[in-house]
């Protein structure tokens, strides 16, 4: 089936070029193909439903077309090609041909599809940017569309990713994407894992290797243990580990790939963040994304009710809504009175330093979440080893772990002229996207207008560093207390440490005055602050390694 | 002048003196600075703050400002700053945010003074006013820039950077109210320490931060930058825009420059990452440092010269936690490593020399070149500038035509052309080479085929080939001759090693003395030569040229000594200066009277060794003696071949013997061989050859070759979109792209099109379309071309 895959990809590029009449073309090919493929199964349209799930292989290829289909009718920045794939759909239907149905409405579990931008409904550049995401992939995947709540960080982090995956890079291309598998998988992230499955067999990736990481190369396997570590607890890597990588005789890495992968590593693992956090669906054309079973009651998709599309659950929000009014108002004042009063009194240094300790011990107080839907699917454990191994709280347990001061190794001196040095351009990348994320504003919150958002933003990324071990000397870490309350403390939390436990009701519990765009943007916050922290001790460790 | 006495009064007052030392601190250090007198340095970091004294032998601590049990961040200093007028006051920025001046003339322990807490992130750096004994200046994380007055609490003015890092300030040594801030984004400002409400001139003066700037003690004008993008800019501040005027690439980003006292065009820089050393620029001269020192083990945070009018002492800190003390004298100066000499070859083969006058002048008392129009000397003198502490140098640039060159190589590419590496018995394989070098005129290489065929081949079959073989002209006897000279195996090894060993001596002769007295040896050496050989002529009659180069294949080892420096570089002498070296290359031109001629003491030894072998010879020929025994002999032998230069050689045998030999020569040796001849016989352009190599090798890593780049990216004709699978049809628009422009059909096989207008078609159809027609089948009106 893959092989298929790889064959018919061919004929969807057509479709993302910018030029009209070759996407018209492009699209007339597809239609006289379907059509054609249609009409050769068209004798037996009245195959009962079990049959077609078991997918006999013809139809599975047409099915695969029509998942494809389904998922540029809905998804495709094209008006036109939107239109005929629509058309198409109706009129393979027509023929008697069951015609898949997407599982689920919008790109995003937690928000309501109608918040979502419209494709192809929004502002020239956003679309631009969506063209160019299509016509480089041949599908807009549903991050990219929740991002687009934000074009000028979206465009930012498809260069970056477009950067790492498919430009020069030390690594071959289906080394990145399975590395990309593994950062994704060991956080059971099976959207990522997914779509990347899909790439990698596509850039001529061995089947083999994903039955799980013993099939894959030797120095791959390697990469499990920091896979592992820069995961969950990135303070325990040491320059042994890197050292390890870099004298292992012919399975050794050089620094430029190790830094390549490294990159790509954390990547992923504060992507699979980002996407836990915004609940994003699984792709239509991907596996669970779409349905050939016609709609009925008992089977009813879950995914559908949680959407927040059905009428109870949003009436539910307003009623919620109702009950908070107040919160931004509260958080506002606090923000001002902290800015206020920051002159007046001076805390003490000794107080300073407890307060980093006291925001250190309460984020490991703070509980991840309730242990529900977090079975690993066998699927996606097999890409990583030891699923035991965790997040686990910084210097619990009287492992003490010396505190990462940001002042002796920051990005911008030291990690930024490391990552340049080894994997040029990526370092500029990188620092632009850091920059984006922490200094994006909208002066807004809420329904409030002309609001200084610095202070919060600085109090998210210091909290998620913080809980990382890595303290800036010139915070005062008690705001965190003041501005951040505990609902939303467990939502960054269980983001940036476990991510698989996200659950809709943490989504919605913190914030729930602010937009849905608000909510993305804090995601955006997350998950370049967790990239930070984990590549600043990856770095740290390579560093001492050369040094 | 004024300076000139105030400098000596500077330091006749109080005499500088010391050595290079350093002491352990028991913390890296972020920062140093020292007292006006140079007596006292005072180091800053996450977890130090001392001061320690400088003495003629080491240095000694003085004091420990970190007091109290718990020490608070305000001791955690990013920066430090001692007053330049007043001897007691000292100045620290700390890492969260506290701006903390120190009194060292307080009688408590502790020595804090005045504490600012108005900046709201990390204070990257303070900085007193050069004369003015109160007035302080800091630069935050934060964005904004404070000027302090000591006397009161709190600051009397704040610049504001609009919210970018300011990672540097520095007032002005000559215009007093002048200051210049570095910013995280790469912009360097100026302000008038009196207007806070903009800046005066901003520039952008590196991509990436900019993390220090340094103002020039004497020149009013220059301001020395140092950003993350690895450079070092000089800015001449005086015109209407801001001037870069030097421009110094280093291997890492900078994190401090500082001005080298007295001297005008010297400045010392450090790195924030990687690189540990401290370098000191000649900054007219930005590619190679004029001094470094190596001692520290982590990078260097703090350089600071010791005295403002001294030039010979720099301190520094870092963060493997040693305070140093460097002696200009014992810097290491990379300029002395530095090759003097450059060598180059052009496109055509021309190859150029220069090198330090010095060093060719020595030579100076030789014989001039005969072959003179062949070389154009061309001399460079730099202008002496009066100010300049470099010795006076001069280069001398020599071009040597090419005329020869060309034909030299003209034999490299026969070869590669004509020889037969696989396809053929291997003893016919052997003769056809043989003979192809032979018809190059290259009789040790064709003797050394002979050989191998000899060696290698099966007793019984050896008679056939050697017998009807009409290149060799070889008859039985010397044959027989021949093989039993082979059979003495060992002794033929250790021996060729030996003359090999005079070979060298002999080229050392080259170097070391005037031409004519090698000529005088050369001739000598023919003479005895020529004696001997008649000797040997009259011992066995029989034997003509051929036969004798096959006997002696020490004699073509003697010969390629002479050839095959002419290419190599430690001749540059020879070429240049002996008048001999027209010889060698007419020589090869030439040739066989001189090669004989050349055989010189080789041919002195073979011929009573041949006697002797002869002698005894017949007990121990053995018909069944086992290949493998001339193995190690035929190991040196492609190893000498691949050091002489001829890799051609080697390789070629190595692929010819196959198994025979591949064992006993290890696989990198063998890819090196297979690398560096295909890259030459790219380089000639001979892909045919090279991918018989790279097909015909054996080591994975060769054949391999043949696999990378193989893809051909093609666009679709008709869509003008990369085609992805099937060469012929376009998965985008379903056309076929690679119609045959002659008979419309798809060409699943060879394409030929024309690169001017992309049409094409089967090869055959173009080829006999363009025999009658000079268009394009296609029609388009191009003039197509099928060469």
């Amino acid at each position: 089936m893959e092989v298929q895959d790889q064959e018919s990809l061919g004929r969807w590029d057509g479709l993302g070029s910018r030029d009209a009449s070759s996407r018209t073309e492009a699209m007339e090919n597809i239609c006289q193909e379907v059509l054609r493929k249609a009409e050769a199964i068209g004798p037996i349209p009245t195959s009962p439903p079990s049959s077609l799930a078991s997918g006999s292989p013809p139809n599975s290829d047409l099915n695969d077309i029509l998942a494809h289909l389904l998922m540029l009718s809905r998804r495709c920045p094209f008006e036109d090609v939107k239109k005929s794939c629509i058309r198409l759909l109706q009129t393979v239907q027509d023929l008697g041909v069951r015609i898949p149905r997407p599982l689920g409405n919008g790109p995003s579990r937690f928000i309501p599809e109608k918040e979502i931008l419209q494709v192809s409904k929004v502002d020239t550049r956003t679309q631009s940017i969506f063209e160019d995401a299509f016509a480089a992939l041949g599908r807009l995947d549903n991050i990219s569309l929740v991002m687009g709540f934000h074009p000028q960080y979206l465009e930012s982090f498809l260069r970056t990713q477009h950067y790492l995956l498919q430009m020069d890079g030390p690594l071959p291309l289906h080394y990145r994407h399975y590395i990309g598998i593994m950062a994704a998988a060991r956080h059971q992230c099976s959207y990522l894992v997914n779509l990347h499955v899909n790439d990698f067999l596509q850039v001529g990736g061995d089947l083999k290797w994903l039955n799980g990481l013993d099939e894959a190369p030797q120095k791959l396997q390697q990469l499990g243990e920091l896979n592992k570590i820069l995961a969950h607890r990135p303070w325990l890597l040491t320059k042994e580990h890197i050292e390890r990588f870099l004298k292992a005789e012919e399975h050794s890495w050089s620094l430029a790939e190790l830094i390549h992968a490294v990159v790509l590593l954390t990547h992923y693992h504060s992507l699979a963040s980002f996407t836990f956090g915004c609940g994003i669906m699984p792709e239509i054309h991907c596996d669970g994304g779409h349905t050939f079973r016609p709609p009925s009651l008992s089977q009813y998709c879950v995914c559908d009710i949680a959407n927040g599309n059905s009428h109870a659950t949003h009436h539910d929000n307003l009623f919620g809504n109702q009950e908070v009014n107040g919160e931004v108002e509260v958080l506002m004042e606090r923000m001002k009175q902290l800015q206020e009063c920051r002159d007046d009194e001076e805390a003490s240094q000794e107080e300073m330093a407890t307060r980093f300790e006291r925001e250190k011990t309460e984020s490991m107080l703070v509980v991840t979440a309730e242990e529900e839907e977090c079975v690993p699917s066998r699927d996606i454990s097999r890409h990583f080893e030891d699923p035991s191994y965790g997040y686990k709280d910084f210097s619990r347990r009287g492992e003490h772990v010396p505190t990462f001061r940001v002042q002796d190794y920051s990005w911008e001196d030291h990690g930024f002229s490391l990552v340049n040095r080894l994997y040029p351009d990526v370092g500029q990348m990188l620092d632009e996207k850091f920059q984006m994320a922490y200094n994006l504003t909208y002066n807004t919150m809420a329904t409030h207008k002309d609001v200084d958002t610095s202070m919060l933003r600085r109090a998210i990324w210091n909290y998620i560093h913080c809980m990382f071990g890595i303290r800036y000397d010139d915070y005062d870490y008690g705001e965190i207390n003041q501005l951040l309350d505990r609902s939303f403390k467990i939502y960054i939390k269980t983001m940036v440490c476990s991510p698989e436990k996200t659950t809709k009701r943490m989504y919605e519990s913190f914030w729930r005055q602010f937009q849905h765009s608000e909510k993305v943007h804090v995601n955006l916050l997350l998950m370049e602050a967790r990239m930070q922290a984990e590549l600043l001790y990856a770095l740290r460790a390579i560093t001492r390694y050369m040094t | 002048m004024e300076k000139m006495s105030r400098v000596t009064t500077a330091l006749s007052s109080n005499t500088i003196s010391g050595r290079t030392m350093f002491c352990h601190l028991d913390a890296p250090a972020n920062a140093i600075s020292v007292c006006r007198d140079a007596a006292q340095v005072v180091v800053a970091g996450r977890n130090i703050f001392k001061i320690y004294a400088l003495e003629e032998e080491q240095f000694v601590e003085k004091l420990n400002l970190r007091v109290g049990r718990k020490p608070s961040l305000n001791f955690s200093c990013a920066d430090v700053m001692w007053h330049q007028m007043e001897e007691n006051l000292l100045a620290t920025a700390a890492t969260n945010g506290a701006v903390v001046t120190w009194n060292l003339g307080k009688p408590s322990r502790n020595k804090q003074e005045q504490l600012f807490t108005e900046h709201k992130r990390t204070v990257n750096k303070v900085c007193f006013h050069p004369t003015e004994a109160y007035m302080l200046l800091s630069g935050s994380q934060d964005g904004f820039m404070k000027c302090f007055d000591l006397r009161k609490k709190e600051s009397v003015s704040t610049f504001s950077g609009q919210s970018e890092s300011v990672r540097d300030v520095q007032f002005s040594m000559k215009d007093y109210f002048t200051f210049a801030a570095s910013f995280e984004n790469g912009n360097v400002q100026l302000w008038d320490i009196r207007r806070p409400d903009r800046y005066e001139r901003m520039f952008t003066a590196h991509t990436g931060p900019v993390f220090c700037c340094d103002w020039h003690p004497d020149d009013r004008g220059w301001l020395a930058t140092g950003g993350r993008d690895k450079m070092v800019k000089v800015w001449d501040m005086t015109t209407n825009r801001a001037k870069e005027i030097y421009c110094v690439q280093t291997i890492a980003s900078v994190a401090r420059v500082k001005w080298r006292p007295e001297r005008k065009h010297h400045l010392a820089t450090c790195s924030m990452m990687v690189d540990h050393n401290i370098y000191v620029w000649d900054i007219r001269r930005p590619f190679i440092p004029f001094a470094t020192f190596e001692e520290h083990k982590d990078v260097t945070t703090g350089i600071v010269w010791r005295h403002q009018h001294d030039p010979q002492f720099l301190l520094s800190g870092s963060k493997d936690s040693t305070l140093y003390q460097h002696m200009f004298k014992d810097a290491t100066r990379p300029v002395d490593k530095a090759n003097p000499e450059g060598l180059c070859f052009g496109l055509f083969g021309d190859l150029a020399f220069a090198a330090k006058e010095s060093l060719i002048s020595g030579d100076a008392n030789r014989k001039p070149y005969p072959g003179g129009d062949r070389r154009y000397p061309i001399f460079f003198f730099k202008k002496a500038d009066p100010t300049e502490q470099f010795a006076h140098v001069s280069s001398a640039l020599s071009v040597f035509g090419t005329d020869l060159d060309s034909n030299r190589m003209d034999w490299f590419v026969k070869t590669a052309q004509l020889y037969l590496l696989s396809g053929k018995p291997f003893a016919e394989l052997c003769d056809h080479n043989a003979k192809v070098a032979r018809e190059l005129k290259r009789p040790q290489v064709s003797t050394t085929w002979t050989m191998l065929r000899i060696m290698f081949s099966d007793p019984a079959n050896l008679i056939a080939p050697g017998l009807n073989l009409s290149l060799g002209k070889l008859g039985t006897l010397p044959l027989m001759n021949s093989f039993s000279m082979k059979e003495m195996g060992t002794g033929i090894g250790t021996e060729s090693r030996l003359e090999r060993s005079k070979g060298e001596s002999r080229q050392d002769n080259i170097h070391l003395e005037p031409g004519n007295i090698l000529i005088n040896n050369n001739n000598e050496e023919n003479e005895e030569t020529e004696g001997s050989e008649a000797e040997y002529m009259f011992g066995d009659a029989e034997l003509d040229d051929d036969d004798l180069y096959s006997m002696e294949h020490e004699n073509q080892t003697e010969e390629q000594e002479y050839t095959l420096p002419q290419e190599a570089f430690p001749l540059r002498h020879e070429i240049m200066d002996n008048p001999s070296a027209p010889e060698h290359l007419q020589q090869d031109k030439a040739d066989s009277p001189h090669v004989s001629g050349n055989e010189a003491e080789v041919t002195c030894l073979t011929p009573i060794e041949s006697f002797s072998l002869i002698s005894i010879s017949q007990p121990l020929f053995s018909p069944h003696l086992p290949a493998s025994f001339f193995c190690p002999i035929v190991r040196e032998m492609l190893s000498y071949y691949a050091e002489q230069g001829d890799v051609q050689m080697a390789v070629s045998v190595l692929i010819v013997l196959g198994d025979r030999i591949r064992k006993e020569i290890d696989d990198l040796t063998q890819e090196h061989w297979y690398m560096s001849y295909i890259d030459l016989l790219q380089r000639f352009e001979l892909w045919n050859v090279s991918n018989e190599v790279i097909k015909l090798s054996t080591c994975s890593a060769i054949t391999c070759l043949n696999q990378t780049s193989t893809t051909l990216h093609i666009n679709c004709s008709n869509c003008k979109r990369p085609m992805n699978n099937k060469g012929w049809i376009c998965d985008r628009c379903h056309q076929c792209a690679s119609v045959c422009a002659v008979c419309h059909h798809v060409v699943k096989g060879l394409f030929v099109w024309c690169q001017g207008c992309s049409h094409g078609g089967h090869l055959e159809h173009i080829m006999n379309w363009l025999k009658s027609s000079a268009h394009c089948p296609a029609g388009c009106g191009h003039l197509c071309e099928y060469t």
